[in-house]
């Protein structure tokens, strides 16, 4: 199977579906001629043309909310922002539009918009460009959140998302980008809201979603080799929906549970699936949940710093080490 | 710029065609929104609805001269003030009533309230309740009728509390480069909730010259005036079909009552007599029924039955909202996510909502 780096599977993605349905169009800042601020659309504007693949200007309330508007008459956008962060100025476009609309009109209207963009930290590039929004966008009902932790979920999961009749808000990671994965040549999807055990194991489980998930699988690996420690690894993939049955069922089995995000802790992503576990499975758990989340400070500048701020594979060991000794 | 005389209103093609039944019809609807709203405005006082209830009532030429021109790619879109713009579009009194009172026969099944009525099977594309948040879902549906080659407009309504809102300005500056279909329709009404205008804005002539740094064409409109509205409009609706490209039109016009109907100091950021000599010299039903008097299309008789059957139209419409049956509690959470209201392989993946 050949390997292809998280970007070109993002692409391969866009690339596909802009080929299969001619309401699906891409736009946002340097998406076309610039071929993407960090490549991720390199060579669609050539290839499908301007009415395809559109350069907007530095405007996100406006894009996207033009974006949404056209998603009611049916056009399926999928809006570039270059960063998530950057979110914070279409905010009333993407909560109380793309949100609520469908609700307010009693199900007269829906939304097939996809808005995608790095939402990490991790780059050194100060707080305003590292948010991570996947909590406050889950916290909005209407809308759905996808954060994929690889490539070949990246790519299943962007062409699912084209294809839902909702908004879904689809967090990539810069850190990422370059990294490759196999995936396959040939045509799949990935449904929204099906989580992925990367990694099986029996001690102890480790649930993460986005980079933090490779985090943990390299946490496994130490705990595996240094402590004969056996770790569950799964990643959650989509945020809303989220794959409930797959939690419960690692913690059922290992009765050890170690949450991980690169989010902020306070009400983090983390915090629902804490609270779901202990109701669910309380008879389950040998230990209490340990959440590990990155320190609760806006994104720090400092390079080393910065990495000390999001959970590594060694803060992961040692929380596992205090439940499982 | 497109400018007519005021002489020129009435003869310009879009009203020269107007047959003596299309002129009626027009006051006919204004009147329907006029009753419409009174009746809604007695039902809330009797605390029949929640929540904020924007009365439209001085500014219904508006949004029916608008309606008129409304051809089958012609979309229409707005704030808070929605009313007049959901009679004008074609939905009833019957459904629009019952949102008021929250019931499950209402437009958006309760669902929306008085803010947000849609029909999208009518062109109508709500009913907005943040200021100037619309203004880039108009532009988007401008978009969407360039995308699919579509001859329409979309017709983007807001008040002049609306136009110091930022992303108005970004969507003009991207009608502008884009060339989009869009009309932004500012309904001048003096006052963003109990703010003046020359207390809110800065401007040279009018708000609307503002559209002159984006290279938008513009132009100010008498809302008291049915026949300058249309033949104004249709300018803008033509460029919108014939060139592809955005218009914005200011409108001058008045609200008798406040903001909404909680606004309790509108009698006193403005003067009371202000509103008694709109409601005397410048009320836009009163004028047109005295212009259609005048052409001799109309007699006082046939007034009085059109506004009798507006009147029994709308005491009509509180019945059925009355007998109408509240929403279960189960369908709170309907209508949230297409996917699960669908049942569809997508909406039964995973969990969408997350009570215990």
């Amino acid at each position: 199977m050949p390997e292809i780096t998280y970007r070109e599977a993002l692409r391969h993605a866009m690339a596909e579906e802009l080929e299969r349905d001619p309401n699906v169009v891409l736009l946002g800042e340097e998406v076309a001629e610039y071929d993407g601020a960090y490549k991720v659309t390199e060579g669609l504007w050539k290839r499908f043309g301007d009415k395809r693949v559109s350069d907007t200007p530095i405007s996100e309330a406006a894009f996207i909310g033009m974006g949404i508007g056209a998603s009611m008459l049916g056009i399926r956008p999928v809006m570039e922002l270059m960063f998530w962060s950057f979110s914070s100025v279409a905010w009333d476009q993407i909560v109380n539009n793309a949100g609520c609309v469908r609700y307010m009109s009693g199900g007269l209207i829906n939304c097939p918009i996809v808005i995608r963009g790095p939402a990490n930290g991790g780059t050194n590039v100060g707080a305003t460009h590292s948010h991570t929004p996947e909590n406050w966008i889950a916290n909005v009902p209407g809308l759905k959140v996808v954060c994929p932790a690889t490539a070949y979920d990246a790519k299943g999961l962007l062409k699912s998302a084209i294809r839902d009749n909702d908004p879904v808000m689809f967090m990539e990671n810069t850190l990422l980008y370059g990294e490759k994965w196999e995936v396959p040549e040939e045509e799949y999807l990935i449904p929204l809201g099906v989580a992925d055990l990367k990694r099986e194991g029996t001690d102890v489980s480790l649930i993460a979603h986005g980079r933090a998930a490779l985090t943990a699988l390299k946490a496994a690996e130490i705990l595996q080799a240094e402590y004969d420690i056996s770790a569950d690894v799964l990643d959650l993939r989509s945020i809303r929906p989220l794959d409930e049955e797959a939690i419960l069922q690692t913690v059922r089995k290992t009765h050890r549970v170690v949450l991980v995000e690169e989010n902020k802790p306070f009400c983090g992503v983390d915090a629902q699936i804490a609270s779901m576990i202990q109701e669910k499975c309380f008879d389950d758990l040998d230990a209490p949940i340990l959440r590990i989340s990155a320190i609760d400070a806006p994104a720090v500048y400092s390079p080393e710093l910065e990495r000390a701020q999001l959970p590594r594979p060694t803060d992961i060991v040692a929380k596992v080490l205090s439940i499982c000794r | 710029m497109d400018t007519l005389k005021a002489c020129e209103y009435a003869s310009a093609p879009i009203n020269a065609a107007l047959t003596p039944s299309d002129k009626i019809r027009l006051l006919r609807e204004m009147l329907r929104v006029r009753r419409f709203e009174q009746a809604s405005l007695k039902a809330y006082q009797a605390g029949k609805m929640g929540g904020f209830l924007h009365l439209y009532i001085g500014q219904e030429s508006v949004a029916i001269g608008a309606c008129s021109l409304m051809g089958p790619n012609d979309h229409v879109i707005t704030a808070y003030r929605d009313h007049g713009h959901a009679l004008g579009v074609g939905m009833s009194m019957n459904e629009c009533m019952a949102e008021l009172f929250g019931k499950v026969t209402g437009c958006s099944k309760g669902k929306g309230g008085s803010m947000h009525f849609f029909a999208p099977d009518k062109n109508y594309w709500g009913g907005h309740g943040i200021v100037g948040g619309q203004t880039p879902l108009g532009l988007g549906l401008a978009y969407g009728l360039k995308y699919k080659g579509l001859q329409g407009s979309a017709m983007c309504f807001m008040g002049d509390g609306a136009v110091n809102q930022g992303c108005y300005y970004e969507s003009l500056n991207m009608a502008g480069l884009w060339n989009l279909p869009v009309i932004y329709i500012i309904e001048n009404n003096g006052y963003s909730m109990g703010t003046s205008l020359a207390r809110s804005s800065v401007f040279k002539s009018c708000l609307a010259e503002r559209a002159e740094g984006f290279g938008i064409e513009w132009d100010t409109v008498n809302g008291e005036s049915m026949y300058e509205l249309r033949a104004k409009l249709q300018v803008a609706v033509d460029r919108a079909h014939q060139e592809s490209r955005p218009t914005v039109l200011e409108i001058s016009t008045y609200r008798y009552y406040g903001h909404s109907v909680a606004d309790a100091k509108h009698k006193v950021y403005r003067a009371e007599d202000e509103i008694e000599r709109y409601k005397a010299e410048h009320d836009p039903i009163s004028l047109w029924k005295a212009q259609l008097l005048e052409e001799r299309v109309l007699n006082e008789e046939q007034y009085e039955a059109i506004d009798d059957a507006a009147k029994k139209e709308a005491a009509d419409s509180v019945q059925f909202a009355e007998e109408s049956p509240i929403p279960s509690v189960e369908s709170i959470t309907e209508d949230v996510y297409f996917e699960v209201d669908r049942h569809t392989l997508a909406g039964r993946t995973g969990r969408h909502f997350f009570n215990s």
